[in-house]
C-alpha cells in the first residue's frame, strides 16, 4: 500500500531537475536520521525472525510431544532433556522461551499487522463519508468520533472484550472499533482541505460518480498523514493487545502471544524467576519502540511543513 | 451564561443517557451469565429458578426497562456474584482508586515540571536530550509492563517497597486512606509511580514546550532588565505563566488515571474499582460492569462539563461562537 503512495505524498512541492523520483527523495531523507534507521532496521529483523520462527525455533511449542514438564522453570542458559540449549530458559510447563517468544512474536505481530489495517480502511472510508457529504451526515458521524476519542482506549477495549469474549477475531474487532477514530478524524480534516481544491472540481465537471472522485481523486491525496498514523497505532494495537492479554481478558492461552507469555510468567516473579516474564517483555519492548521511530521519523519527512 | 450552562447541562445528559444504552445492550448480548453461577450438580428445575430470581429468562427488552427504571432511582442493579448493589460495590472501592489517582497526579507535576522546565530552558544540553528520551519512552512503553519492571526492581531484587496490597488504613470522616502512615506511603509508592508515568512524559513536554515560549516573551526580558535572580524569573515569573495549560490539561487527564488504574490495580492487587471491573468481565457479572462504565461515564462528563464552564466564564468567546454557529 504505502509504495504507491509515497509518491504522492513527497511529491507536493515542485520536484527539482534532478534526476531524482520522490520516492528516493523520500528515502534519503528517511535515512538521513540514524535513530529511524536503526529503528527500521530492528523492524524488519523482528518481523523476519516472527516468520522464521517455525524453521530457526528450536523447539515448536504447540507440539506437547516435543515438550518435556522436568524441563519447567530452567534458568537462562541451561541445558533441557532434549539436549539443547535454552539460551532465555523455560516457562512453567517447561516450554523452551525462546521458540516461545519467536512463535508468540507472530501472533501479537499479525493480530497488531490486521487490526492497523482494517481500522485505518474503515476509519479512512467513514471519514471521507464524513467530509464529503457535510451537513448533518457530518455532524453526527463527528460527534461519534469526538464522543469515543474522549473516552480512554484501555477502557473502551475491556468493555468491548467484555462483550465480544476472548479469541484472535473478537480482539481484532476491539481494536479495530477502539482505533478507527483517530483515522477518520485526521482524514477528514485533510479531505476538507483537498475537497474545495480545483481537481476536484475538474473531476466533478467531467462527470466523474462521487466514488470515484472521492476514493480516486480526494483519497490519495489525503494518505500522507495516514501513513503516519499506521504506524503509530499499529505499535499502540501491539501494546494493548498484550495489556488485555496480560489481564487475562485478551487472548486465550491456546494462542500465546507475546502478551500471554508476559502474564503466564508474572505468578513466578516474586519467587526471583524472573526471565519467564522478561524477556518476553523486551520482546514485546523492542517491536513498539522500533515501530515507534520509525512513526516518528515518518511524521517529520512527509510533513511538508517541515520540508526545507 | 445561562442558556449556554443549561444547553451544555442537556448534551451532558444525553451522552450518559446515550452511554446507558450503549452499554446495557452491548454487555448483555454475549455469554450466558448463569453457567458461570450455578453449580454442576444443579438440574434444569433450579437453574430455571436461578434464572427467574437474577430476572434473566425475561426478553432483553423487557430487562432493559426495568433497568432503565431502577436506573433512574439510582440503583443499577445486583450483582450476580457478590449479591450486592452494583452501585454500592464500586462506590465502596472507589475511595482506594482515587486516592491512588490523586497520589499519581501529584506525582506527574513533582517529577514532570521540574524535569520539562530544565529541558526547555537548556535545550541543548545532554541532560535535556535524557529527558526527552525519557519522556518518548514513556509515552510507548505499556503500563503493565513498566508496573513488572518496578515490582522487579524494587520490591523483589531490592526489597525496599511492597509489592501488593494496599496496607493499613486510616479512617477519617468515614473514608478509609493510607495517606496517613509511613507504611502506607510504601504501598502507594510503587503503583502511583506506575500509575504516573504516562502523565509524568506528559508534563514534561507541556512544560517544555511552554517554557521555551515563555523564555522569549518580553515579561521575562524585562525581569531580567530589572535585575531579577534566575531563580525567581523561573520560579515565578515563567511557572506562573506556563501553569494554566498543564493544570488545565491535568484536570482533563484525571478520568483517563481512574480508567488506567485497572491495569496498575491488577498488577498491585491493589484493592480499587478496577480490579473489581476485571474481576466482573472475567465472572461476566453484567450488572458490575454496566454500574462501573455509567460510574466513570458520569467522572468524564462532570469533570468535562466543568473545564467547559470555567473555561466559558474565563473566555466569553468560546460561549459566543457557539451561539452563532
Amino acid at each position: 500500500m504505502s509504495e504507491a503512495t509515497l509518491p504522492t505524498a513527497a511529491a507536493a512541492p515542485p520536484v527539482e531537475a534532478k534526476e531524482e523520483t520522490p520516492f528516493r527523495r523520500f528515502a534519503r531523507s528517511f535515512f538521513e536520521d540514524r535513530l529511524a534507521t536503526f529503528g527500521l532496521g530492528l523492524f524488519v529483523l523482528i518481523v523476519l525472525l516472527a516468520l522464521a520462527a517455525p524453521l530457526i525455533a528450536p523447539q515448536n511449542p504447540y507440539d506437547l510431544a516435543s515438550v518435556d514438564v522436568m524441563d519447567s522453570r530452567l534458568p537462562p542458559g541451561d541445558v533441557a532433556g532434549e539436549g539443547f540449549t535454552m539460551w532465555l530458559g523455560s516457562d512453567g510447563v517447561g516450554r523452551d522461551l525462546l521458540s516461545g517468544i519467536l512463535y508468540g512474536l507472530r501472533i501479537s505481530l499479525m493480530v497488531g499487522a490486521f487490526s492497523g489495517i482494517l481500522a485505518a480502511g474503515v476509519g479512512m472510508a467513514i471519514g471521507l463519508i464524513a467530509a464529503y457529504s457535510g451537513g448533518r451526515t457530518e455532524n453526527i458521524i463527528m460527534r461519534i468520533v469526538d464522543l469515543q476519542l474522549s473516552l480512554p482506549s484501555v477502557l473502551v477495549a475491556l468493555i468491548l472484550v467484555a462483550g465480544l469474549g476472548k479469541g484472535v477475531d473478537k480482539i481484532i474487532i476491539a481494536l479495530v472499533m477502539v482505533q478507527w477514530a483517530y483515522y477518520a478524524r485526521t482524514v477528514r480534516g485533510s479531505a476538507l482541505v483537498e475537497r474545495r481544491k480545483e481537481y476536484v472540481e475538474a473531476a466533478q465537471s467531467l462527470g466523474l460518480s462521487h466514488a470515484r472522485t472521492v476514493f480516486r481523486h480526494i483519497l490519495p491525496n489525503c494518505l500522507a498523514p495516514v501513513i503516519v498514523i499506521v504506524t503509530v497505532q499499529t505499535a499502540h494495537a501491539i501494546s494493548l493487545e498484550a495489556t488485555l492479554s496480560f489481564l487475562g481478558v485478551g487472548l486465550p492461552q491456546t494462542e500465546p502471544s507475546l502478551g500471554v507469555l508476559i502474564a503466564n510468567g508474572f505468578q513466578y516473579m516474586l519467587s526471583g524467576k524472573y526471565w519467564i516474564s522478561v524477556f518476553p517483555g523486551i520482546a514485546l519492548l523492542l517491536t513498539i519502540v522500533s515501530i515507534n521511530l520509525v512513526g516518528d521519523r515518518l511524521r517529520d519527512v512527509l510533513n511538508p511543513r517541515l520540508e526545507k | 451564561m445561562l442558556a449556554f450552562v443549561l444547553r451544555r447541562l442537556a448534551q451532558a445528559l444525553f451522552v450518559i443517557a446515550a452511554m446507558l444504552v450503549i452499554v446495557f445492550f452491548g454487555v448483555n448480548v454475549v455469554g450466558d451469565p448463569i453457567y458461570m453461577l450455578i453449580s454442576p450438580e444443579m438440574d434444569q428445575q433450579q437453574i430455571a429458578e436461578t434464572a427467574r430470581a437474577l430476572g434473566l429468562d425475561r426478553p432483553i427488552w423487557e430487562q432493559f426497562l426495568i433497568f432503565l427504571k431502577n436506573a433512574v432511582q439510582g440503583d443499577l442493579g445486583r450483582s450476580f456474584v457478590h449479591g450486592e448493589s452494583a452501585i454500592k460495590l464500586i462506590l465502596h472501592r472507589m475511595p482506594a482508586t482515587l486516592e491512588l489517582a490523586f497520589v499519581a497526579l501529584f506525582m506527574a507535576i513533582l517529577i514532570g515540571l521540574p524535569l520539562g522546565l530544565y529541558a526547555g530552558l537548556k535545550p541543548e544540553s545532554r541532560i535535556s536530550r535524557l529527558i526527552m528520551a525519557i519522556s518518548i519512552l514513556g509515552f510507548s512503553l505499556p503500563t503493565f509492563w513498566v508496573g513488572l519492571m518496578l515490582i522487579l526492581t524494587f520490591a523483589v531484587s531490592l526489597g525496599w517497597l511492597p509489592a501488593t496490597g494496599r496496607g493499613p488504613t486510616v479512617s477519617i470522616l468515614g473514608i478509609d486512606t493510607s495517606l496517613l502512615s509511613l507504611k502506607g506511603w510504601q504501598h502507594v509508592a510503587l503503583p502511583a509511580l506506575n500509575l504516573a508515568l504516562l502523565k509524568i512524559s506528559l508534563v514534561i513536554r507541556l512544560a517544555r514546550a511552554g517554557a521555551r515560549e515563555a523564555a522569549l516573551m518580553d515579561y521575562v526580558k524585562f525581569a531580567r532588565a530589572k535585575g531579577l535572580s534566575q531563580s525567581r524569573i523561573i520560579g515565578v515569573h515563567i511557572l506562573k505563566n506556563i501553569m494554566i495549560p498543564i493544570v488545565t490539561v491535568l484536570g482533563l487527564e484525571f478520568g483517563s488515571l481512574v480508567a488506567f488504574s485497572v491495569v496498575t490495580e491488577t498488577i498491585f492487587a491493589w484493592p480499587g474499582m478496577g480490579r473489581l471491573l476485571l474481576e466482573a468481565i472475567t465472572r461476566l457479572d453484567r450488572p458490575v460492569i454496566v454500574a462501573y462504565v455509567m460510574v466513570v461515564v458520569v467522572l468524564f462528563v462532570t469533570i468535562n462539563l466543568l473545564v467547559d464552564l470555567i473555561y466559558s466564564a474565563l473566555d466569553p468567546r468560546v460561549r459566543l461562537t457557539e451561539a452563532t454557529s
